[in-house]
């Protein structure tokens, strides 16, 4: 026994000497034998402290991580000056130290080759790997342009990246954080308010009386500040209104929770502007002083009665009118929560719309308890030469979806299939940070696109299902080992925050703003990375911002005094809005002249026939989408999803829980991987429900490998956003298989 | 001094964040636990409650793992948390099956481990890690013993219960309903 006791005497320790030095002893416990040795036995244990801010989701999170005096990462704690996380990390964060452990992660670069006509990947030294990339991009450049070389990114990475496309020359880069994320919120929110709703969503949580979350699961996604900010509006007895088709976390928080049948969204909230305005509970004031198009809303919702959607939505009438009178109640104080993940049915810019009209209708926007007006620190650029004017890029690719704002990840794809009559054609893709067999759907499109490229690279810290179609694999060491871009992002105050390596990378991992500089070098875009290390930068970057990296060093986050005025309307001045009268437009003349609705309707959605269920999907709070899955700690706490299925479905079909099944979609398509089916009430019985990001191919994921179904998989049916190009998902349907239909071809 | 844990259900969302802070700090082996998360549904759709809540160890001032414990490794030490002292843990299990909450674990290394109310971390004047780390603030902690305190509070003006009552181990783990 005297192993255990001394792994036991060191496993106990480790919290210990974190701040052993600074805290002064309050014996709570009095005198006690057994703790005075465990605590003897770790005075002298130094640990140290580093800066950083989370990668683990784009929260971005400012902690400390924590290191031994062998070097080894222990935990990593919140940075309690930090207004993303208030000192407290959601799971993923304090979790974020099994990115760096893990085992799995890519540790050297590869290079595809061909053994015995069976593609595969070799390890390559990273001159090998850099130069071939350079060679590669430097003849499709020759052949076609610079634009034809194409990125899709996603995080810290990406920005590097971009940096290194742009000195390039090429502009033909896009995320799936628009067109598969928040891209029509964006654009709902700015045809109405002039201003996109941007991340960290400027919504004034933490003083607001009443909460509208539709098909927001804010406790599900970790939004830390969000869900910190939620719960003290749980606790200052604010009202919670959710709009959800299955019983989610704030759900069961909320006093009102709308069960809606799912796609019927928009009817609810033109019910909702019939009955502010039909009893004159709207705030008039300011629609008077700050809006335009007020009598054409009116007109174009008198029809919309409670009762007209209850028909629509199951929602009864009285309960809509309770709800809408709680929301004019509470007004100002009142969020109609934009969202996040809001690629619904294709109509989602006009659902956003929608929402934006409520919030000016309720008079939320710039008002405490609503919409704060957001203020970020400038962060002054490293000096470099102007980029390179490209022939075409983004926006040309994207041109049919007129008020598309970023670009669109599949319309990119779908530039790299043969085509002879294709403008702007992709030869060559590099993907940085980003799953996209997971994050992008319809994965015949991107599998066939992938086919046709001339050359592709893949830059990752996990041997994600991407790499496998990718032609050089990059291994980026984790945010705990490199320094990355300061953080500036909107909040009620500038706030910045540093990330600094707390350990230096393992394996053969880069950082990756050393890959970017180390091509871009080997392209003679050497002028663009005027340093040996991207420490220079940010140095340069703090100093001219009045601060320093030694100081950042010691306090990881500072925060300025605002510059633009008030955080919410000064109710004794006319505040211009940023829109090109200064007004909110209620009505918008510029979706009229598009040819689009200028007010939101409401369209019928596509049904599941008999058999099959909607398939609906979101987060589960210890995971980021695919990306942590293999993560040890997280895994820990949840290795696969399952399958949501009504007790009234599970009778007809004779499914219990636990059970493993095997889904296929409207198209034929069949799961790669079994579900076990969780029987529950939570959810209704025309749809069925998992949580997103699982199912993974890679056999290198030894935690995740076909552990769970990929979602993402069964949306084959895309229902585009005609006005911004974000790609709908929520109407595929499932049929459930009990028998395994990969019997016959397993190995 | 009489330590409690006061945790409210109407604000845990079941992140699982005390889990894994739990595991960094104390160093819990991956695949082990010392707290975790359950939830329960009650009534049908859509006409649901849904509890979600934290659990480990209650620190029962009756607690059958003490004595039921052959060796005296199990013991309650000041401020009324159940503690093992692992070179006097012959790892029999005796405590693991007498627990009402299932709060004990086997550790590999051959003796039975569990939450400890982070006591090093007391010792320093912290609070436990999963009460340090709660996104959503909903696990307070603090002294019974002090009418003042916030968990005197608590339990002074909130509905609340503790778990499985009938098995009469005064448990000092509260949860506000």
């Amino acid at each position: 026994m005297t192993t255990s006791r001394r792994k036991f005497i060191k496993i106990s320790a480790l919290g210990l000497g974190a701040v052993a030095a600074s805290t002064t002893a309050i014996n709570m416990f009095g005198s006690n034998a057994y703790i005075d040795e465990l605590v003897k036995q770790n005075v002298s244990k130094k640990f140290k402290r580093t800066a950083t801010y989370c990668e683990v989701c784009f929260w971005k999170c400012a902690a400390w991580t924590y290191t031994n005096e062998d070097g080894e990462i222990k935990k990593i704690i919140g940075n309690e000056n930090d207004p993303h996380c208030y000192g407290r990390l959601c799971p993923r964060g304090t979790g974020g130290v099994g990115m760096y452990t893990d085992e799995d992660r890519l540790k050297t670069p590869l290079i595809r080759t061909i053994v015995n006509g069976e593609d595969t990947f070799r390890e390559a030294s990273w001159d090998e790997a850099l130069d071939l990339i350079a060679s590669k991009f430097k003849g499709i450049k020759e052949t076609y342009g610079a634009e034809s070389v194409a990125l899709i990114k996603h995080g810290a990475p990406g920005s590097h990246l971009e940096h290194l496309f742009k000195a390039f020359g090429s502009d033909t880069i896009a995320e799936p954080a628009y067109a598969q994320c928040r891209g029509p919120r964006e654009t709902g929110f700015n045809l109405t308010f002039g201003t996109w709703v941007g991340s960290p969503e400027p919504t004034d949580i933490r003083d607001t009386k009443c909460l509208v979350l539709i098909g927001s699961h804010i406790g599900e996604n970790m939004h830390n500040s969000q869900v910190q900010e939620m719960s003290d509006a749980i606790d200052n007895g604010a009202t919670i209104i959710t709009v959800d088709p299955r019983l989610s976390t704030a759900a069961s928080k909320s006093q009102f929770w709308l069960a809606i049948k799912p796609a019927t969204d928009i009817a609810l909230m033109l019910s909702w502007m019939n009955v502010l305005i039909e009893e004159g509970i709207y705030d008039k004031e300011y629609i008077n002083k700050y809006a335009t198009g007020f009598e054409e809303l009116k007109n174009h919702v008198s029809q919309f009665t409670p009762e007209w959607a209850y028909g629509i939505t199951t929602i009864k009438p009285e309960v809509i009118r309770e709800t809408a009178r709680a929301m004019a109640n509470a007004a100002p104080s009142v969020i109609i929560h934009p969202g996040r993940h809001v690629v619904w049915y294709g109509d989602d810019s006009q659902r956003a719309r929608a929402m934006a009209i409520l919030n000016a209708l309720l008079g939320s926007w710039g008002r405490r308890g609503g919409f704060y007006f957001k203020e970020a620190a400038k962060v002054p650029n490293f000096p470099a030469p102007a980029y390179p004017e490209p022939k075409w890029g983004w926006k040309e690719i994207g041109e049919k979806y007129p008020l598309a704002q970023m670009g669109i990840t599949t319309e990119v794809m779908k530039c790299a299939l043969p085509d002879k009559d294709n403008k702007y054609p992709v030869k060559a893709l590099m993907i940085a940070g980003t799953n996209i067999t997971k994050s992008i759907p319809n994965k015949k499109l991107l599998e066939d696109a992938m086919d046709a490229l001339d050359f592709m690279v893949v830059i990752d810290t996990m041997p994600m299902d991407v790499t496998g179609y990718a032609d050089v694999v990059l291994p980026e060491c984790t945010y705990l080992e490199r320094y990355d871009d300061i953080r500036s992002a909107t909040n009620r105050e500038p706030s910045i925050a540093v990330r600094i390596p707390a350990v230096e990378p393992k394996y053969d991992s880069k950082p990756a703003w050393w890959m970017a500089k180390q091509i871009g070098e080997r392209l003679g875009l050497g002028d663009y990375f005027n340093y040996d290390d991207f420490k220079e930068v940010i140095e340069w970057q703090l100093k001219e911002m009045g601060t320093s990296l030694e100081e950042m060093e010691k306090i990881g986050v500072k925060n300025y005094p605002r510059k633009s005025g008030s955080m919410y309307i000064n109710e004794d001045e006319t505040y211009t809005f940023p829109t090109d009268n200064g007004k909110i437009h209620l009505y918008s003349q510029e979706l009229k002249n598009l040819g689009f609705d200028p007010l939101p309707n409401y369209t019928k959605h596509p049904e599941p026939p008999q058999g099959f269920y909607r398939l609906n999907y979101g987060r589960a709070p210890m995971h980021t989408f695919s990306r942590t899955v293999n993560n040890p700690n997280l895994n820990d706490l949840k290795k696969e999803n399952d399958l949501w299925v009504n007790p009234k479905v599970a009778r007809i079909i004779g499914l219990k829980t636990g059970q493993e099944v095997w889904l296929k979609n409207q198209d034929d398509i069949i799961s790669s991987f079994s579900i076990k089916v969780r029987v529950t009430e939570r959810v209704r019985w025309d749809s069925v429900y998992m949580v997103h990001g699982f199912g993974h191919e890679n056999k290198k994921l030894s935690r995740a490998n076909g552990k769970g179904i990929n979602d993402t998989e069964l949306i084959s049916k895309v229902f585009t956003d005609p006005i911004m190009g974000g790609t709908g998902m929520r109407g595929n349907f499932v049929a459930i298989l009990t028998e395994n239909p990969h019997k016959n071809t397993e190995i | 001094m009489r330590y409690a844990m006061v945790i409210d259900t109407l604000k845990c969302v079941g992140c699982s964040d005390c889990v894994v802070a739990c595991q960094t700090e104390n160093d819990v082996p991956i695949g082990f636990c010392r707290d975790w998360i359950t939830e329960t549904v009650n009534g049908s759709y859509p006409n649901l409650d849904l509890e979600l809540k934290s659990e480990r160890c209650n620190h029962c001032d009756n607690a059958p793992c003490v004595r039921c414990c052959p060796t005296g490794a199990s013991h309650i030490t000041d401020g009324g948390i159940v503690l093992v002292t692992a070179d006097e843990c012959i790892g029999c299990g005796a405590c693991i099956e007498s627990c009402p909450y299932d709060a004990r674990y086997q550790h590999p290394d051959g003796y039975v481990d569990k939450c400890t109310f982070c006591h090093h971390r007391l010792e320093k004047g912290q609070l436990p890690a999963c009460v340090s780390v709660c996104p959503t603030k909903c696990m307070y902690f603090g002294d019974l013993d002090n009418p003042q305190s916030e968990v005197s509070q608590l339990l002074k003006n909130r509905k609340h219960k503790t778990l499985a009552p009938e098995a009469g181990t005064n448990p000092h783990v509260f949860y506000l309903i």
